[in-house]
């Protein structure tokens, strides 16, 4: 039993849904649960109401949109990793969902609720800005189109408003040339990240013509290693890649807790980087 | 209060629910389903893994409610007529148990890894069990079991 009462809607609608979570500041959405449900029975978070959206086909699926693919709010991390559309158009996306957390929290976590939690440990989010993703919100006003880069705000919160729910997420495709990488330091199998990278490297002639290099847990919000990214451009593979990696802490402030001070984060930010671009410089 | 239709190892129940009732609780307290024990109680050590729709879920990160018109198979499900499911056996035989607190969500992820890759490498098994923890085994006799298991399995889905 969760220690506090809550009150529980479950609409059909987007449209209901948005209504519910309106009438009530405190209102809370449920999506897969997978990240509520713990902080409910541990007193972290006190909703007055949960509003489970896991009934609106509106939110499902995964769908190729020509340019990009368009990811479902409640499309879950098990049926992303599988999908044939997010392996071909955005591969980096399946590599990321195979390694948040172990099959049966796959089983029930979104995509969606994952990113709306904006824990900069999470996998996904560190994704999400490397690839510009863009993130698609639904209110009683109507839809609006959030760039990853203004998405994520601060610890655990995002740029999403009272009212408005997280309907789906487009991820560019990005073509040929490009190879990806998620590395991920953990110590425990199903922990979060204590520092991952998410690369995706485009490649022309032998050296790096492109390279977007997001962190995770480096920050309040996932950060892009920008320094890096310029380091790596026109770089040849080999030594140099290594050099530029060198950069990859750059203008972070990553947080001090159980797993590891700011300090260690900073060197494995520095050696995931090169493991990440390494691999993904490698890849077909 | 919500009320919820719920089929547990093949009957079906009709429950009034507080929402706040997670469903491991409503198969331990409301339907007498001990077999699924409560762990850590925060997803982490995966002994409350049963079935729902046929996917393994942790039953303490899934409310009752959520579970509403879904098929869930536990532990006490698994066995026909007494008989110990080739999984459950295998277990036994390989002494993949010593507290057995584990063993309940061990053998219900095990037989879900099954699902996709009916005859698992050592590797495979050890990922697809990655969100269940034992703390008396370290894990080897466990994997023994599985890959017995599943040679069973096999064999008594081929088997006439």
């Amino acid at each position: 039993m969760i220690p506090a009462q809550f009150d529980y809607e479950r609409p059909t609608s987007l449209e209901q849904a948005c209504q519910a979570l309106a009438s009530d500041e405190d209102a809370k959405v449920l999506a897969g649960g997978q990240s509520l449900l713990p902080l409910l029975r541990l007193r972290l978070a006190y909703p007055s109401k949960l509003v489970d959206v896991g009934r609106i086909a509106e939110l499902k699926g995964v769908h190729d949109r020509g340019d990009h693919v368009f990811i479902g709010a409640m499309a879950t991390h098990d049926e992303v990793l599988r999908s044939p559309v997010v392996r071909d158009g955005c591969p980096l996306v399946a590599l990321a969902a195979a390694q948040v957390a172990d099959p049966a929290i796959r089983h029930r976590g979104t995509f969606g609720g994952s990113l709306a939690h904006a824990d900069p440990a999470g996998d996904l989010p560190a994704v999400a800005l490397a690839l510009e993703a863009v993130f698609v919100a639904a209110s009683a006003q109507g839809e609006r189109e959030i760039p990853a880069a203004a998405f994520f705000v601060d610890y655990w919160e995002s740029a999403l408003r009272q009212g408005e729910i997280l309907t789906g997420v487009k991820v560019p495709k990005l073509g040929a040339g490009w190879g990806f990488h998620y590395e991920k330091f953990h110590r425990t199998a199903q922990a979060w990240a204590i520092v991952g990278v998410a690369a995706a490297v485009r490649r022309s002639n032998g050296s790096i013509a492109e390279a977007r290099i997001g962190l995770t847990n480096m920050g309040a919000t996932p950060v892009r290693a920008r320094a890096t990214e310029a380091a790596l451009q026109g770089v040849e593979l080999g030594d140099q890649v290594r050099q530029a990696c060198e950069e990859a802490a750059a203008d972070t402030s990553p947080p001090a807790d159980l797993h590891a001070q700011p300090d260690y984060r900073r060197h494995l930010a520095r050696v995931l980087t090169h493991r990440a671009v390494r691999t993904a410089t490698a890849s077909p | 209060m919500p009320r919820i239709t719920v089929t547990v190892d093949g009957i079906t129940y009709e429950e009034e629910v507080e929402p706040r009732l997670l469903l491991v609780h409503l198969l331990r307290e409301r339907l007498g389903k001990t077999g699924t024990p409560v762990g850590c109680d925060t997803s982490n050590c995966g002994a409350c893994t049963v079935m729902l729709d046929g996917k393994s879920v942790k039953s303490c990160s899934v409310l009752a409610v959520q579970a509403d018109g879904g098929d869930v198979v536990t532990i006490e499900g698994l066995g026909a007529a007494g008989e110990m499911h080739p999984m459950q056996r295998a277990f036994h035989e390989e002494h993949a148990l010593q507290c057995g607190y584990c063993t309940p969500g061990m053998v219900m992820a095990a037989i879900d890894l099954l699902r996709e890759d009916p005859e698992p490498s050592e590797e495979t098994i050890r990922q697809g069990l990655e969100g269940n923890l034992c703390r008396c085994t370290g894990y080897c006799n466990i994997v023994r079991a599985v890959r017995k298991g599943a040679q069973e399995m096999g064999q008594a889905v081929s088997t006439p």
